[in-house]
């Protein structure tokens, strides 16, 4: 109870000194328009002390996707500064109006790497990926988000992947203009991208690669490799154990993986002693498919008949006998 | 299976008793299956309901229930050791039978095991019954006189032994795909592991819908037959049941050397327990493998 009163007083003191701070502002600040800020930064050789250039371009900010918005907004601390202001300012915070993407950020290897591991300067916030004052839509083609800028966007950093990628075939149909050719977001995500060797991700893999080649994944989840994996163990091949991840290459192309002539050395990395006899095994077998293998046909034929045969042979044999068991029994005193 | 004889003078050998009883001190109760053959049930029951459970996981990998299933038998990892050593025992089972039965057969001289009324070898005779048991069935003649085994025994029999040979290769060249790819070619891995797998569902839902049934579920037998865990079955049954032999046996007078004491409590109450445990294990994999086809 007293210590309620006290608050109570407390509350009572502060009230009047805290209307007087506000009195002590000039009253009639307004925040400084689009304008007043280009007046300063519209100026091209507008440079930090360290060199690094100050300019906006206002055309290009216009054009943006931020475009109908006030510096300020982003720019929060000036909000209720004079100009000219204090030379530095609060980092931008754009959670503050897409707070679902920041809580995803926040959980990806990214923020981990800035934020817990000390890479402040390399590891990449928002602006690393989206730019700054250009800011456009992920579906407008001069966005460093669009599809077709993804890998140069990530391969600003992973330019080693990038180079991997380069060479595959994915980016050979990003390069055509195909919207499907998968690019480094389509696996690895955009905001909660995570460590690429936990068991979790690479399993997620598979479903992204079914996303186009469904057929081919179906196929492959009849076999050993498919079904374990898909009970959530990782130490048999999915995927990109045989094809790679970033380089991949049709079988008909000399340099990838799964070319014949290559089989025995990509099998070997998990059977050791693979030979020519042992590749010929299928890893997408297809019992429906008679050209693909007419033994595995014959087969799969041969259990459609026998299994529903057996089942329907006995199940009514089964039935018969029941119901004329039931006949006996009612019969009984 | 087929280790208990009816027939002289292999008789002599196996029959608890060398002649006939006075009819007073006749018991209750005659043999049926001799204690080689109960053990081989056994194993052939333990083994089989752990090649499920252990299979299951890979068969079913899509069913929401697979992953819980491995992780029962710690992974799959687990799972593949449990199934191969299972497998490995179910392989010597069947071996040790048909080692027994050519034993039998060709270095003791016993008569019958291939051909005739004690046979396990389907013959004229159960086509004939299958036939009589269908007009059984509508009412339209009486059941047949069984013999000694039934055409729908002679098919779970072979089945096992089939299923077993195929899915011991198939097993084997999956298990071993390195050494099995010096003779063979790696398209045949996929035609092993489908057979394997389809062979698997045959066998599975076989033994536990219509093996169940036959054997034990069915009205008259519900809620299982002691016969396969105690060995005996009481004279009355057999006449009812296997008109055939009982007739047989009784006109040549040497139904009374199969003149076994009756089971005693003990003994009927660990068959119940054993009988119980696996057709429950069982009943549940049929549940879980519904659950993973209907869904």
């Amino acid at each position: 109870m007293t210590a309620r009163i006290g608050l109570l007083c407390a509350t009572a003191c502060l009230v009047p000194w805290l209307a007087g701070a506000a009195a002590a502002a000039p009253p009639d600040v307004k925040p400084p328009t689009n304008e007043d800020c280009v007046a300063c930064h519209g100026d091209a050789s507008l440079k930090r002390d360290d060199g690094r250039s100050l300019a906006v371009d206002a055309k290009r900010f216009e054009s943006s996707i931020h475009g109908p918005m006030a510096c300020v907004d982003c720019h929060a601390d000036l909000s209720k500064t004079e100009l000219p202001h204090e030379p530095k300012l609060a980092p931008v915070q754009c959670a503050s109006c897409h707070d679902d993407i920041g809580g995803k950020y926040r959980d990806s290897i990214h923020a981990w790497a800035k934020d817990k591991a000390g890479l402040t300067t390399a590891a990449p916030s928002c602006a690393s990926c989206h730019g700054t004052h250009e800011i456009k839509a992920h579906t407008d083609t001069t966005s460093r988000v669009h599809r077709s800028q993804v890998p140069a966007t990530c391969g600003s950093c992973h330019a080693g992947v990038r180079e991997h990628y380069d060479k595959g075939i994915h980016a050979a149909a990003l390069a055509r203009g195909d919207s499907r050719a998968p690019v480094c977001v389509d696996c690895h995500t955009t905001h909660d991208i995570k460590r690429a060797d936990t068991d979790k991700w690479r399993l997620s893999v598979t479903a992204e690669c079914g996303s186009c080649h469904a057929g081919v994944v179906d196929s492959f989840r009849g076999t050993f490799h498919g079904k374990v994996t898909e009970l959530g163990f990782t130490r048999v091949a999915a995927c990109a154990d045989c094809h790679g991840a970033h380089d991949i290459l049709p079988a008909s192309n000399a340099a990838s993986m799964v070319a014949p002539a290559r089989l025995v050395e990509t099998c070997g990395k998990c059977h050791q002693g693979a030979n020519e006899r042992f590749v010929q095994y299928d890893p997408h077998p297809n019992p429906r498919d008679y050209k693909r293998s007419a033994v595995l046909w014959w087969a799969n034929r041969f259990y459609w008949i026998l299994i529903p045969g057996c089942f329907g042979f006995f199940g009514l044999h089964s039935l018969l006998w029941f119901r004329r068991s039931m006949k006996d029994r009612e019969k009984r005193p | 299976m087929t280790s208990t004889i009816a027939e002289p003078p292999a008789m002599t050998v196996t029959a608890p008793n060398a002649g006939p009883v006075a009819a007073s001190h006749r018991s209750t109760h005659v043999l049926r299956f001799d204690r080689p053959t109960l053990a081989l049930h056994i194993v052939v029951m333990v083994t089989f309901l752990g090649l499920a459970a252990t299979g299951m996981p890979l068969l079913f990998s899509d069913a929401p229930w697979a992953r819980a299933l491995a992780m029962l038998f710690f992974g799959f990892q687990g799972a593949g050791l449990a199934h191969r050593f299972f497998g490995l025992v179910l392989l010597g089972a069947v071996v040790w039978h048909l080692a027994n039965v050519f034993w039998r057969a060709f270095v003791r001289g016993e008569s019958g095991l291939f051909w005739g009324p004690d046979s396990m070898v389907p013959q004229p005779r159960d086509f004939v019954q299958f036939y009589q048991q269908l007009r059984w069935f509508f009412s339209k003649g009486p059941q047949p006189k069984f013999e000694r085994f039934t055409y729908w025994e002679k098919f779970d029999y072979w089945a096992v032994l089939w299923g077993t040979a195929l899915m011991g290769a198939a097993g084997l060249v999956l298990w071993f795909p390195m050494a099995a790819s010096r003779v063979l070619p790696g398209w045949l891995f996929n035609v092993a592991l489908f057979v394997h797998g389809a062979e698997a569902t045959l066998a599975i839902v076989f033994i536990f819908a219509i093996h169940f049934f036959n054997g034990h579920l069915r009205p008259g037998k519900f809620p299982m037959d002691m016969v396969i865990f105690t060995g005996s079955v009481s004279r009355e049954d057999l006449r009812h049941e296997r008109a055939g032999q009982y007739e047989r046996l009784a006109a040549s007078g040497t139904l009374d050397w199969l003149d076994v004491p009756p089971p005693t409590a003990k003994e009927i109450g660990r068959g119940r327990l054993i009988g119980a445990i696996g057709l429950s294990l069982g009943i549940a994999l049929f549940v879980l493998i519904l659950y993973a086809t209907l869904r």
